[in-house]
């Protein structure tokens, strides 16, 4: 255990957190746009980064990424001191000039008071952020399907080639994580398309519903002890699959040993 | 042959002299990239030609030695005869007939290949006579263009390897660390950290594996010292590597190169497989228990994979990305495992420290900045190439005695130093010692060596938006202060170039700039504006010129210039009308000419073929 002041109250955390997951458990607001605890930190907005200090510091401060800093005794940590909230305007004012019409971006830009950009919009503005958040995701869930393409500001994600990704099975994490809602999909009856690729879903055995892709549960069935059947059943299927059998052991249908 | 006492190794570089010292004469003949590019290769083949054909009498092919690069890459191709020191500067294939004929065969000069020294049109016969050589002081450089690199003997034969064995020998690994934290070597790769503190905490971590990278990711434009180290003396930077790895304990070595540098990964590699061959590095070196080797690791050619934990991912096979340092690299690098990562030009200095004592080289330049450093010297100096002074030499002994002052004898106006992540420094800053505290003082930075020098016809406007151009192109994009706030940079700077500029501009963007510097990830972003900030802070007078007067003093940004014949001036010769490929100028013959503005790109192709001086920008 080690404890550490933040915004001046003492806070206690375990040894190896990082500290962005302490000011989170302390109800801290803190802003971060590239943060998922699923995925290992990143810090690629730099909108959590705070000020830290040390006794035996003599004064001596440092701004440094909460995601990405691990946590360490006697750390007195400020969150919100007048030049964090002048790095975080101008990093959500920076922002604004490349996705101007992504409310997320907005509401978030908003609570620092900046309204519009002071620089100069891209021309042809979209959602994405570049957060990486779909990347990395896509890479824990074992696919790697997208990746991010050319350097700085050109920076974008895109399958291999900007083809249709062979290495996608259509799970839609990438899509459903994206925080701007930037990744499109599809679903129509028995198909869904995504990144240019086009999956054919499931039917459901007993109500003849889509479930989920078929490359997605040959890919689950392979990786797992659980049978391919399984996967294609919806949600709902398997509850009623489930209570049949919970019903099978319950007390009253149990046949009373002789 | 394998090499297994360092007893052999005396033994083998006594036995190669001995036959290297054969020749009556030797010739030398540049064959670095510069110099290949000028035509090298041409030239060591007229020497076999003509060699094959007369017979030389105690002189043959042997005795023309393929080098790396002599540095003076302004003057190549380039040959020098030895004993004697004769040195021939823009050789062509021709004048190797006579070469052989007179300074070979005989012991005359040939006049007409001799070095002139521009400052008093003097000709100059010895290469330690001409003053580009003679204020330096080489010692990351000793052996460039001397040896021939990719012949392992020679570099033997010039105490290659004799502090290896001294080390393996007689040393154990707190000694050489003891060893190199006295000589107080920094790392010059630009951030200056004490190489032995480097080494001393990476031994202190607990741990089964470390590593040893070399970093030759040489990415700042106009900066070739490591790519000539690497190419022409590539035996030190195994020797150097094989001494850490010793010190730290280290079993595997990766030596990082970018592709654009093909001569050298081949040089590196065939290094490698001959002091493998020598048993110099692999299993049982010198045939000690100590083992070590080395791989070669090509990066695709990033700027940012010159960042250590960037690099390290490469190495590893990932995107190049930095992570942030908050545990450094040292503990916890190269796939989470404690790594040592240095210079080329550092490791080159280790052998050096070993074989002449940490006392030795701590006399070298200044306090806290032993040694030498090896500057790329390039821009508007009469003698560009590479050099090496010892620490603490003054920007003016650099750029008026080696560089022999600013060409065509036009005003000095700055000197860009560090590459994109180092600033500009003024005139007012001329006497400035060269060392890594000063720089950084001055508020520009060591950086890898890179030493632009600009003069009056430089606009220190465009010069700051040409290297916001470098880096916004070359950051990896991964967080948003340097991907989005560097991009906007340029854009102001851009606008002032355009004459659209405010002075609300400026504030904007010292503002920008230190948010930048405090919030980016890695030292990329942390000092890409600097070349910015360091030209507001030094010429400030001419972003305002921009901006109010709308007027490039320099006569480069090209919305603020105009193209203009003086009438009293122009004789009517017609030059400038057919250079002109717009058609924008007319005018009769032996009359004055007339530019049509509306026409004119601005390109100066008329001004440069003006004989007569007589078309001016304003």
């Amino acid at each position: 255990m080690v404890t550490m002041t933040i915004n001046g109250k003492l806070a206690r955390a375990k040894e190896g957190e990082m500290l962005l997951a302490v000011l989170r458990r302390e109800k801290i607001d803190i802003p971060a746009l590239c943060h998922h605890e699923a995925v290992e930190p990143y810090g690629g907005c730099r909108l959590c980064m705070v000020e830290i200090t040390k006794k035996e510091w003599a004064g001596g401060k440092n701004m440094v990424t909460s995601c990405l800093y691990p946590v360490e005794d006697g750390l007195i940590i400020q969150t919100h001191t007048t030049d964090l909230i002048e790095l975080r305007k101008t990093i959500l004012d920076l922002y604004l000039a490349r996705c101007p019409n992504t409310p997320a971006i907005q509401d978030l830009a908003a609570q620092y008071g900046v309204t519009q950009t002071s620089y100069e919009p891209v021309t042809d503005p979209d959602d994405c952020i570049l957060c990486g958040l779909c990347t990395r995701i896509c890479d824990r869930m074992g696919f790697g399907a997208i990746s991010a393409v050319n350097r700085g500001h050109s920076r974008e994600i895109a399958p291999p080639m900007k083809n249709a990704p062979p290495d996608c099975v259509g799970c839609l994490a990438c899509a459903l994580n994206c925080p701007t809602n930037h990744i499109k999909y599809s679903d129509r009856g028995f198909t869904r398309e995504i990144w240019g690729r086009k999956f054919d879903l499931v039917r459901d055995a007993k109500t003849g519903q889509p479930t989920i892709t078929k490359e997605f549960a040959d890919y689950l069935s392979k990786h797992s002890d659980i049978p391919r059947d399984y996967f294609e059943l919806k949600d709902e299927s398997h509850r009623r699959e489930t209570a049949l059998s919970l019903g099978k052991i319950a007390i009253w249908n149990r046949e009373v040993p002789q | 042959m394998r090499i297994v006492k360092p007893k052999q190794l005396e033994q083998l570089a006594a036995g190669y002299r001995k036959t290297a010292g054969k020749h009556k004469k030797t010739v030398t003949v540049c064959c670095g990239t510069g110099c290949l590019a000028k035509g090298a290769q041409k030239i060591v083949d007229a020497f076999e030609e003509c060699l094959n054909r007369r017979k030389v009498k105690d002189f043959d092919v042997e005795a023309v030695k393929k080098t790396g690069c002599h540095g003076f890459c302004e003057q190549g191709p380039l040959v020098v005869i030895e004993p004697q020191g004769i040195f021939y500067t823009k050789v062509k294939p021709k004048d190797i007939e006579s070469i052989i004929e007179k300074s070979i065969e005989n012991d005359e000069v040939i006049e007409k290949l001799l070095y002139t020294n521009p400052q008093d049109g003097r000709k100059i016969e010895k290469y330690s006579d001409i003053p580009f050589y003679s204020h330096q002081r080489r010692i990351a450089l000793r052996n460039v263009g001397k040896i021939v690199p990719s012949d392992i003997r020679e570099y033997i034969a010039v105490d290659g390897y004799k502090a290896l064995a001294k080390v393996l020998t007689t040393m154990t690994p707190d000694q050489v660390i003891d060893e190199i934290t006295k000589s107080e070597l920094r790392g010059r790769g630009g951030g200056g950290f004490s190489a032995g503190k480097k080494w001393r905490t990476c031994r202190n971590v607990a741990a089964d594996v470390r590593y040893v990278i070399c970093n030759g990711d040489e990415g700042d434009p106009g900066a070739f010292m490591d790519c000539s180290i690497m190419e022409g003396d590539p035996h030190s930077v195994l020797e150097g590597m094989i001494i850490c790895a010793f010190a730290v304990g280290a079993k595997q070595g990766y030596i990082y190169v970018r592709d654009e540098y093909p001569l050298a990964g081949i040089r590196l590699q065939k290094a490698i497989a001959a002091s493998e061959e020598y048993g110099l590095l692999g299993d049982k070196i010198l045939g000690t228990d100590f083992s070590f080797s080395i791989r070669l690791s090509r990066g695709a050619g990033a700027f940012v994979c010159g960042e250590s934990s960037a690099l390290m991912r490469s190495v590893a096979g990932e995107v190049g990305e930095p992570r942030a340092k908050y545990i450094h690299s040292v503990v916890k690098g190269l796939y989470d495992l404690p790594t040592v990562l240095n210079n080329v030009e550092t490791f080159v200095n280790v052998p050096v420290i070993i074989n002449s004592g940490a006392d030795w080289f701590k006399k070298i330049g200044v306090a806290k900045n032993s040694g030498t450093k090896a500057f790329s010297l390039v821009g508007k100096v009469r003698n560009t190439g590479l050099i090496e002074v010892a620490m603490g030499t003054t920007m003016r002994e650099i750029i008026y005695d080696i560089g022999g002052g600013i060409i065509d004898g036009r005003t000095f106006k700055g000197v860009q130093t560090g590459g994109p992540s180092g600033g500009c420094l003024p005139e007012t800053q001329l006497d400035l010692p060269v060392d890594f505290d000063s720089l950084t003082k001055a508020g520009s930075m060591m950086g890898s060596g890179g030493m632009i020098i600009m003069d009056d016809k430089t606009c220190m406007v465009d010069v700051a938006r040409y290297f916001l151009n470098f880096l916004v192109s070359e950051s990896c994009g991964k967080c948003v202060p340097c991907r989005e706030g560097l991009y906007q940079l340029h854009k102001l700077t851009e606008k002032i170039c355009e004459g659209n500029g405010t002075e609300e501009d400026i504030e904007k963007m010292e503002k920008l700039s230190q948010q930048i510097v405090v919030g980016s990830l890695c030292g990329l972003g942390k000092s890409g504006p600097k070349p910015l900030l360091s030209t507001i802070k030094y010429y400030r007078d001419e972003y305002l010129a921009h901006i109010r007067d709308k007027k490039c003093p320099a006569g480069v940004c090209k919305n603020l210039i105009a193209y203009r014949v003086i009438p009293e001036t122009c004789t009517g010769c017609m030059a400038c009308v057919n250079a002109c490929v717009y058609q924008a100028i007319t005018g009769r013959k032996k009359e004055p000419q007339v530019i049509n503005p509306d026409i004119c790109q601005k390109c100066g192709a008329c001004a440069a073929v003006c004989k007569y001086n007589a078309i001016e920008v304003s």
